[in-house]
């Protein structure tokens, strides 16, 4: 699988764990290619914390408006009954529980659900954004990355990067599997993309459970 | 303040001293108040600044520009690394860098504005970004205390102001700029336009004048 296939794979299946009428905010990478596969049908309604609900596709030639981007800094449109507000307002909405999910990618994830996507040491330590925000505030946070980063497992024992929040992840999406986090311990709980438990094991040190769900493709 | 002097940049930004903190609007060049940065740029002297902004701009872009000046002593910010200059300079220490979560850097601001003393967020809480802040157990939730944020002054951008100082913002340029309009001694507005009085339905105003000393339209 090329690492462009994987990433799609990855977005792909995470669009299946949103559900109609779900408040959703996605992370940069990964997560922006969830929309893709977003049916009309599924009616989530997206958030991004600069300060709109009800973010729509990306907009066509001449569509362009400097005053609309998200917190990528990409162009948007906004949907039918959007609406803006200050960057208070939008981080009272993600702390105060009111966004339901939060899709984000990560350097690391451990085996209590601790993550780690900001910061590299001695690299980068300079930019957070909303990262601790969203981890901390949404009611779900689904972490979307490749199963290793140059060969370097991404799901791990005890997170080695600056720690973004301890205990925060419910769900890592991978091109090999899905995890889920239940009652603090990590299980493995869908094989994806015709890998075995062997191969994911290959690639993950943090201790996990093995939970496969029966799951019928939509 | 409950009228707002209707000036150009460069009379307005005259406010700014060295050595003062200076909010600005914006996340990263949208919502921007850049006329008013470029008077500060070109027109003021002012150095030795502490800057409180989302973003410290972009390379050579909006207060990328005030970086290459050397003019900014430390940086308050949520996200340095969309200017790689600004990153550069912290590393070489010629700049001192100040992180904070973004939610946490809009509630400071809008608590500095409020007359709020500070507030316990869970955001951070067990992070680098947490180290040195108080800490309590709120319904056996980590939570650490961050502090107000407050400026000497504020330089905001609206699509649209009335002659009062009343404004309205347009899409997502809204942003910070309602926040810090509130949290300094001095907010300059710049406005993509001026209209008179009346002209703006009071249920659309999102800054009521009361919070502007200046007004400078947009070049």
């Amino acid at each position: 699988m090329s690492g462009d296939d994987a990433r799609h794979r990855i977005a792909q299946r995470a669009a299946q764990e949103l559900r109609p009428g779900e408040v959703v905010n996605l992370g940069i990478g990964i997560p922006n290619l969830i929309p893709g596969f977003l049916g009309a049908e599924t009616k989530v309604v997206l958030h991004t914390e600069n300060g709109l609900l009800g973010v729509g596709p990306r907009p066509g030639e001449g569509e362009l408006d400097p005053d609309m981007i998200d917190a990528a800094k990409q162009p948007i449109t906004a949907l039918p009954g959007a609406a803006y507000f200050d960057s208070a307002s939008s981080f009272a909405m993600i702390r105060g529980g009111h966004v339901d999910v939060a899709v984000l990618g990560a350097l690391e994830v451990s085996a209590r659900g601790d993550i780690a996507n900001w910061a590299v040491p001695g690299k980068d330590v300079l930019g957070v954004g909303g990262a601790m925000d969203l981890v901390v505030g949404a009611r779900r946070v689904i972490v979307t990355m490749t199963a290793t980063s140059s060969g370097r497992p991404k799901v791990v024992g005890d997170c080695t990067y600056p720690l973004t929040a301890a205990g925060a992840v419910d769900v890592i999406i991978t091109e090999l599997s899905v995890f889920r986090l239940l009652d603090g311990e990590l299980h493995l709980t869908e094989l994806l993309n015709g890998a075995t438990i062997d191969d994911v094991n290959a690639v993950t040190t943090a201790p996990f459970a093995i939970s496969l769900e029966e799951r019928h493709a939509p | 303040m409950t009228t707002s002097a209707v000036s150009t940049a460069a009379e307005a930004v005259a406010r700014i001293r060295s050595g003062d903190t200076v909010m600005v609007g914006g996340f990263g060049l949208v919502g921007a108040p850049l006329t008013l940065i470029d008077a500060l740029v070109d027109e003021s002297d002012a150095t030795d600044l502490t800057i409180v902004s989302n973003n410290i701009g972009e390379p050579g872009r909006g207060l990328g520009k005030l970086l290459r000046q050397g003019r900014i002593r430390r940086g308050i910010s949520s996200y340095f690394t969309s200017n790689p200059e600004a990153v550069a300079a912290v590393n070489a220490g010629e700049i001192e860098a100040t992180l904070v979560p973004q939610g946490t850097f809009a509630e400071a601001i809008r608590a500095g504005g409020a007359g709020i003393g500070g507030f316990y967020t869970p955001v951070g809480a067990g992070t680098l970004l947490a180290e040195g802040k108080e800490e309590r157990l709120i319904g056996g939730v980590r939570h650490v205390l961050e502090e107000p944020i407050r400026a000497d002054v504020a330089l905001v951008y609206a699509a649209r102001a009335d002659t009062l100082g009343n404004l309205w913002y347009r899409r997502t340029a809204r942003n910070f700029n309602p926040l810090m309009a509130t949290a300094a001694t001095v907010t300059i507005a710049e406005a993509g336009e001026i209209v008179a009085v009346g002209e703006l339905e009071p249920e659309a105003v999102v800054t009521p004048h009361l919070y502007v000393d200046y007004l400078v339209e947009k070049a």
